[in-house]
């Protein structure tokens, strides 16, 4: 994160990281997530869902601080974030993956 | 293993995708009226959305709770019944500005004057969008639509005024830009007793926007440069006037008693004969 001026109890914040899922099959391409997210996570992939449109993808999967902007601005219920903890990092990036229906 | 949308508990995850547009804001503030609904740990087996007809109206057959789509007009009145006969329910009605202000415009003077205890949520588009884009009583002065193709000669109404001069005892003003606005709104409407509203603009591309030469993101970004928030601003000054600025905001927070609390008492009490 880019800081104007660096707070004083900058070492003592946590700041929170998430992972962004999306779900391809709901999404309607308006682009309004790629448009809105503060942190610029986002971004239209080459990718058509079955109804044919746009999707967008994570391209910065390292730089979601979690804040559910994209999620609640998203009108289709197809992309949300999840607060990233210690061990989870790892399976970072993973979050454009096909989205299972099953049991939901 | 990947976790659920969240709020796929509140939805009948069957019938979406939506019949709404791409673009379409109705989604984004049906989206911050569910996060109110969880936010407010309210039993969702006593709520109950009601709505009216027309492309928000859809909210009803999507939400997992009790609902209602009722005929075209008719969500308050509905809406009403249910909350007289029964007041432990909280009762919202989620429905367009031209269901709620143009068909059903009398029902919401009246049920604002009666201070009936429910919370509406107009989705405010600023036309007819299901049935191609008319006209509508919300539409701006100069917009052009298929019935106003040299540009809209009325003036609009202002939505929180009439809501206000009415009787509501909560009225609200945001647009699908300030989700996390809406949803606090909403939540305190749930939590409020008496005649709540809450205007949501919202963009509508396929029918509005096209003909005034907006695309989805244009619409936002106009949300973004043309709006002012100023809570507790008086609603006269509420009125849709880009040029001056868009007032967004919670308007009014006031009390006074409900209908129910009314009739209960002065109807239905044990005269002495
Ligand atoms: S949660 Fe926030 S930072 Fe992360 S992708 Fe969504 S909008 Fe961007
Ligand atoms: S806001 Fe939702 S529907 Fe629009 S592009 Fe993003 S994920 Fe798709």
């Amino acid at each position: 994160m880019k800081f104007w001026r660096v707070p004083l109890d900058a070492d003592e914040i946590h700041v929170s990281k998430g992972i962004v899922y999306i779900l391809e099959d709901r999404c309607k391409g308006c682009g309004y997530c790629i448009e809105f997210c503060p942190q610029q996570v986002l971004e239209f992939s080459s990718l058509f869902n079955k109804m044919g449109y746009h999707l967008p993808s994570v391209k910065k999967p390292d730089d979601c601080l979690n804040c559910h902007y994209c999620e609640i601005i998203c009108p289709e219920f197809a992309i949300y974030s999840v607060e990233v903890t210690g061990e989870e990092s790892e399976i970072r990036g993973q979050g454009s993956e096909k989205h299972n229906e099953t049991g939901s | 293993m990947r976790p659920g949308h969240p709020l796929d508990d509140l939805l009948r995850t069957d019938r979406i995708p939506s019949i709404w547009c791409p673009g379409c804001g109705i989604g984004t503030a049906f989206s911050s009226c569910l996060t109110a609904i969880k936010e407010s740990k309210i039993d969702p087996k006593k709520i109950v959305m009601v709505s009216g007809i027309g492309c928000s109206g859809r909210a009803a057959g999507y939400v997992k709770l009790d609902s209602f789509h009722t005929t075209h007009g008719r969500a308050i009145p509905f809406a009403t019944g249910l909350k007289l006969a029964r007041p432990d329910l909280t009762v919202i009605v989620f429905s367009g500005d031209g269901d709620l202000f143009a068909i059903g415009g009398n029902h919401f003077i009246h049920a604002a004057r009666r201070n009936v205890d429910i919370t509406v949520i107009c989705v405010n588009n600023f036309n007819y969008g299901m049935t191609g884009g008319q006209a509508a009583a919300t539409t701006p002065t100069m917009a052009k639509t298929p019935t106003t193709p040299f540009g809209n000669p009325e003036t609009p109404f202002n939505l929180p005024l009439m809501a206000y001069a009415s009787g509501a005892v909560y009225v609200a003003r945001w647009t699908i830009l300030h989700s996390r606005d809406i949803t606090e709104s909403i939540n305190e409407s749930l939590a409020k007793t008496g005649f709540s509203f809450v205007e949501v603009l919202s963009p509508c591309p396929v029918n509005y926007g096209r003909r005034n030469k907006e695309k989805p993101l244009d619409t936002l970004k106009i949300y973004k440069d043309k709006t002012i928030i100023k809570n507790g601003a008086h609603p006269t000054q509420a009125d849709l006037d880009y040029e001056k600025g868009i007032i967004l905001g919670k308007f009014i927070d006031i009390n006074r008693p409900t209908f129910g609390e009314r009739y209960e008492k002065i109807c239905r009490q044990d005269k002495p004969q």
